[in-house]
C-alpha cells in the first residue's frame, strides 16, 4: 500500500497508478497530463453514467471522444465504465422524488458522492489503482494530520463545494491535479500540449436534462404534476399553479401572480397539500438552516461544542460567516451571523474553517415549515 | 499481435490468414482497375472479381450469380430485412437474440421479435403461435444459424421447414456471420432465401461481405446508384476485399473439419478447468447446442467489466456482451433474451477461440481468468 501522507501530494509522489476520470472537458484532459508530467502511471476512464437522452453535459458520445483522443495523445489507456444504472439509482431516482417532495435536489454533487468518489474509487481500488484523479479546481491539503478538501486556486473557479463530502479515506487516494491552477493556465496548458480539448466550452448542466426540453420535460416524462394553490402568510389563495413540483424557493416569476403588484417571492413549497407559499423578500430570510446528512472530512470530529464556520450553500455563492452546532432535531444547526435568503430545501450546505480555506463537512438543508393555515382553495 | 498476447475474441474479428493478405496485395497495387470499365484493364478486375463470386458460390451451395456482395455483414442483414419488407411489405420476424444489425433493423419496420429457449434458440412453439396469427402478412423470418454472443446453433432447417409450412409467402433469412468456420454452409443454403457472411470472421478482411439472395427471389437494393451487384446493390466492388474474402472461405471451408476437431478440444480443455478451479462459475450453453470456438461462461457476482480489465492488464483479449457507440459495456440483450439471471449475467465472459489459438493460449487465459476472479472475490470480501 501507499503512505497516505503523501498520496495527496503528487509533486512529491511519482510512482503511483492513478486512474484518472476523464470527461472529454478540459480540466480532466490537463488533469491527466499533468499526472503523466509528474511520472506518475495514469489510466483514463469516463464513465458513461446517461443512459437516456442527453444534448448537454458529460455523457454525450462526442465527449467520449475527446476524452479518448486525449487520452491517445498522451499515450495512455483509456477506458469506459457503464455506471448507468447505479446513476439511475443513486441520482436520477432520487432527484425526481426530490422534486415530488417540493425540495431541490443538486444531482451532481450526489453523483461525485455515489459515482466518483464511491462507485469508481472502488472499482479503482479493485483494479489495483493507488488513487482516483478528477479535473476538478480544489485541492487536498493537510492539517494537524488530517485531510480536507481545500479551495481550487482559481477562486472563480473553485469547485469545493461540489466535492465537499470527501471523508478520509477517499482524501488519502484522491488526487485534484488542476486544483492549484488558474482556468487560464489550464487552457494555456492544454493549449500548449496541443489538446483538442484546449478551447472547448466548460459543461453547465445537469447533463440528463436537455436543452431543448429542460427540467419541466424530464420530470413531466417521469412524474404526474400537480395543480396547487399560491398563497399568502395569512393563507389567502392569490393564484392557482400548474405544477407544484417545478417551484423553488425564492422563486418570484411563473407562480401566476400578477404583475405590478408588491413582489413577491415563493417561501415554501408544500407539495403534499399543492400549496405555495408567497411572501416578501424580507419574508424569505432565516436566521438558522436545519441540516440533515451531515458529512465530515474528519468523521470522528463532528464539532460538540458549537463553532464559528463560514457556510456556502451553493456551487458559487459567497460564504457567510456562522454558529454551527449539533442539532436537536436534525443532524445539526447553522445559525448566521446575520440573517441570510432562505436555502431551499435539499441544497447542499458546506461548511469551510474560519480561514475560508477548506471543507470541515457538509450537510442538507431541511425545509423550513411557515405555520400558515389556508383560508380558502376555491377559486 | 505482440508475441506475449493471448488472442480470444475470435468471434470479434479473426486475424486475416497469410494466403488472403497475399491474395489482396496485387488489387490494392498493380491491378487497380475499376471492374466496371469496359478496357482491358478493368476487364482483369472484372475477372479477379468473377473468379471470387465463382469461389464463394461454391463453398455456400448456391449459384455465382446469387452473390451480392455487400460492406459487411451489417449491410448485408440490413438488405435482407429492410429490402424484404421495403418490397413486399408486412411484417417482419426475428429471434430475440439475433446480432443487432438484424434485430435493430426488424424493430426499425416495427417487426416481431420472438423470444428463445434458454440456449439462445428461437422458441419453435412461440414462432408458430406468431406464424399462426399473421402468417400471410410475414415478409421475411431471420434467424441466426450461430450465435455470435454465447456460441448456441440454431436448426435453420427445422425453423425454415415450420415458416414454409405456415407462412409460405415469407423469405427466410440467415445470418450465417458466426457460422462460416463451424458449419457446412452447402447444408444450410438449400433451407433458406438470403444468407449473411463477413469476411473478418473467417480470416477474411474488415468490410467486405456477402448477400446472397437466391435465384427468382428479389429484395429491395439498400444503395441506390449505379447498380453494379446486378441492381441488387450499387457502388464500386471491393475487389480486392472480395478477392481476399473469397481465398480466405475456400481455406476455411478446407479446414473446417480438422479445425473444429483441434479447436474443440482446446475449448474443452479450457471450460473443464474454468468450471473445476472457479466457484460459482456455469457454462451458458451446453457444449452440445453450441460451436467448438465458442467458450461463453457466467460468473456469478462478477461485474465483467472489472474482470475484463485484470485480464486485459495480463494481455488476454476476451469480451463480454457487445459495446455502445461510447465504447461501454452493455447489458447482453441475448443473456436477457435466455433468462440468464441478473447476478450471473453480470458476470459474463466470452472467450473464443480460433485458427491461431494454441494450447498455450487457452493455459494461460484459464490461469489469468481464475486468478482474476479470486481477486475480485477477495475485493468484495474485504469490502467495508
Amino acid at each position: 500500500m501507499h503512505d497516505p501522507e503523501s498520496v495527496h501530494d503528487p509533486e512529491s509522489v511519482h510512482d503511483m497508478k492513478v486512474l484518472c476520470a476523464m470527461s472529454g472537458g478540459v480540466d480532466s484532459s490537463v488533469a491527466a497530463s499533468e499526472l503523466l508530467a509528474a511520472g506518475h502511471e495514469v489510466v483514463g476512464v469516463t464513465m458513461r453514467l446517461w443512459g437516456g437522452q442527453s444534448d448537454t453535459g458529460c455523457c454525450s458520445i462526442a465527449d467520449v471522444d475527446d476524452a479518448r483522443r486525449v487520452a491517445q495523445q498522451l499515450g495512455i489507456d483509456h477506458l469506459v465504465f457503464n455506471f448507468t444504472e447505479d446513476f439511475d439509482t443513486h441520482v436520477v431516482d432520487p432527484y425526481v422524488r426530490a422534486h415530488q417532495q417540493g425540495t431541490t435536489p443538486n444531482p451532481c454533487i450526489e453523483c461525485n458522492r455515489h459515482l466518483k468518489f464511491a462507485r469508481l474509487s472502488e472499482r479503482a481500488d479493485l483494479l489495483g489503482f493507488d488513487a482516483v484523479a478528477t479535473g476538478h479546481h480544489a485541492r487536498v491539503i493537510e492539517v494537524d494530520g488530517a485531510h480536507y478538501v481545500a479551495r481550487g486556486a482559481d477562486t472563480e473557479k473553485d469547485q469545493s463545494y461540489v466535492v465537499h463530502m470527501l471523508t478520509q479515506r477517499e482524501l488519502a487516494r484522491t488526487l485534484f491535479p488542476v486544483g492549484h491552477l488558474t482556468k487560464t493556465v489550464v487552457r494555456a496548458l492544454a493549449s500548449a500540449a496541443g489538446l483538442r480539448t484546449a478551447s472547448k466550452p466548460d459543461s453547465q448542466d445537469v447533463c440528463f436534462i436537455t436543452h431543448t426540453g429542460g427540467r419541466a420535460q424530464f420530470l413531466g416524462d417521469r412524474i404526474p404534476f400537480r395543480r396547487g394553490d399560491v398563497v399568502d402568510l395569512d393563507g389567502n389563495r392569490l393564484a392557482g399553479i400548474e405544477s407544484v413540483e417545478l417551484v423553488t424557493i425564492g422563486q418570484r416569476r411563473g407562480i401566476g401572480l400578477p404583475g405590478g403588484g408588491p413582489k413577491r417571492y415563493v417561501v415554501d413549497v408544500d407539495t403534499e397539500r399543492a400549496v405555495v407559499v408567497v411572501g416578501t423578500d424580507e419574508d424569505l430570510f432565516d436566521t438558522e438552516v436545519h441540516l440533515d446528512a451531515m458529512t465530515w472530512a474528519v468523521p470522528a470530529a463532528g464539532p460538540s461544542v458549537p463553532r464559528a464556520v463560514l457556510v456556502q450553500c451553493s456551487a458559487h455563492g459567497a460564504a457567510r460567516s456562522a454558529i454551527y452546532a449539533a442539532g436537536m432535531y436534525a443532524d445539526g444547526v447553522i445559525r448566521w451571523d446575520e440573517p441570510q435568503r432562505r436555502i431551499a430545501p435539499g441544497q447542499s450546505v458546506v461548511l469551510y474553517d474560519p480561514t475560508d480555506t477548506y471543507v470541515l463537512g457538509g450537510g442538507i438543508a431541511r425545509r423550513v415549515l411557515p405555520s400558515v393555515v389556508v383560508r380558502s382553495t376555491d377559486g | 499481435m505482440p508475441s506475449d498476447l493471448v488472442y480470444l475474441d475470435h468471434a470479434a474479428t479473426t486475424p486475416m490468414r497469410r494466403e488472403a493478405i497475399e491474395a489482396m496485395l496485387p488489387h490494392l497495387d498493380q491491378s487497380y482497375a475499376n471492374p466496371s470499365g469496359s478496357h482491358r484493364f478493368a476487364r482483369q478486375a472484372r475477372q479477379a472479381l468473377d473468379d471470387a463470386r465463382e469461389v464463394i458460390a461454391t463453398v455456400i451451395g448456391c449459384l455465382p450469380g446469387d452473390v451480392v456482395f455487400t460492406a459487411g455483414g451489417t449491410e448485408a442483414d440490413n438488405t435482407a430485412v429492410l429490402g424484404a419488407v421495403q418490397l413486399r411489405g408486412g411484417t417482419a420476424v426475428c429471434s430475440a437474440v439475433e446480432h443487432h444489425a438484424v434485430l435493430h433493423a426488424v424493430e426499425h419496420v416495427a417487426g416481431v421479435v420472438v423470444g428463445t429457449d434458454a440456449s439462445g434458440r428461437i422458441d419453435q412453439s412461440r414462432l408458430s403461435a406468431t406464424l399462426e396469427a399473421s402468417g400471410p402478412d410475414i415478409s421475411v423470418v431471420s434467424v441466426m444459424a450461430v450465435n455470435n454472443e454465447v456460441g448456441s446453433v440454431t436448426d435453420v432447417a427445422q425453423v425454415a421447414a415450420l415458416v414454409r409450412r405456415l407462412a409460405p409467402g415469407a423469405l427466410v433469412h440467415t445470418d450465417a456471420v458466426q457460422a462460416a468456420n463451424w458449419l457446412d454452409l452447402r447444408l444450410l443454403m438449400p433451407h433458406v432465401d438470403l444468407l449473411s457472411l463477413s469476411a473478418h470472421k473467417f480470416a477474411g478482411p474488415k468490410g467486405v461481405g456477402v448477400l446472397v439472395i437466391r435465384e427468382g427471389v428479389t429484395v429491395s437494393p439498400l444503395l441506390i446508384g449505379g447498380g453494379q451487384e446486378r441492381e441488387r446493390r450499387s457502388g464500386t466492388q471491393n475487389v480486392a476485399g472480395a478477392v481476399a474474402m473469397a481465398e480466405a472461405l475456400r481455406l476455411a471451408d478446407l479446414e473446417r473439419d480438422s479445425e473444429q476437431d483441434r479447436i474443440g478440444v482446446l475449448r474443452d480443455r479450457l471450460v473443464d478447468r474454468l468450471v473445476d478451479e472457479v466457484p460459482h462459475l456455469r457454462e451458458t450453453v451446453a457444449r452440445e447446442h453450441k460451436v467448438a470456438g465458442s467458450a461463453h461462461v457466467c460468473i456469478r457476482d462478477v461485474e465483467n467489466e472489472a474482470l475484463l480489465y485484470l485480464l486485459d492488464e495480463a494481455a488476454v483479449c476476451a469480451s463480454a456482451a457487445s459495446a455502445c457507440a461510447a465504447g461501454a459495456m452493455e447489458p447482453s440483450h441475448v443473456l436477457a433474451a435466455m433468462g440468464v439471471e441478473r447476478e450471473w449475467a453480470g458476470g459474463a465472459l466470452r472467450l473464443t477461440l480460433g485458427r491461431t489459438t494454441t494450447r498455450a493460449d487457452v493455459d494461460r487465459a484459464a490461469e489469468v481468468v481464475i486468478a482474476a476472479v479470486k481477486r475480485i472475490r477477495a475485493h468484495i470480501g474485504a469490502r467495508p
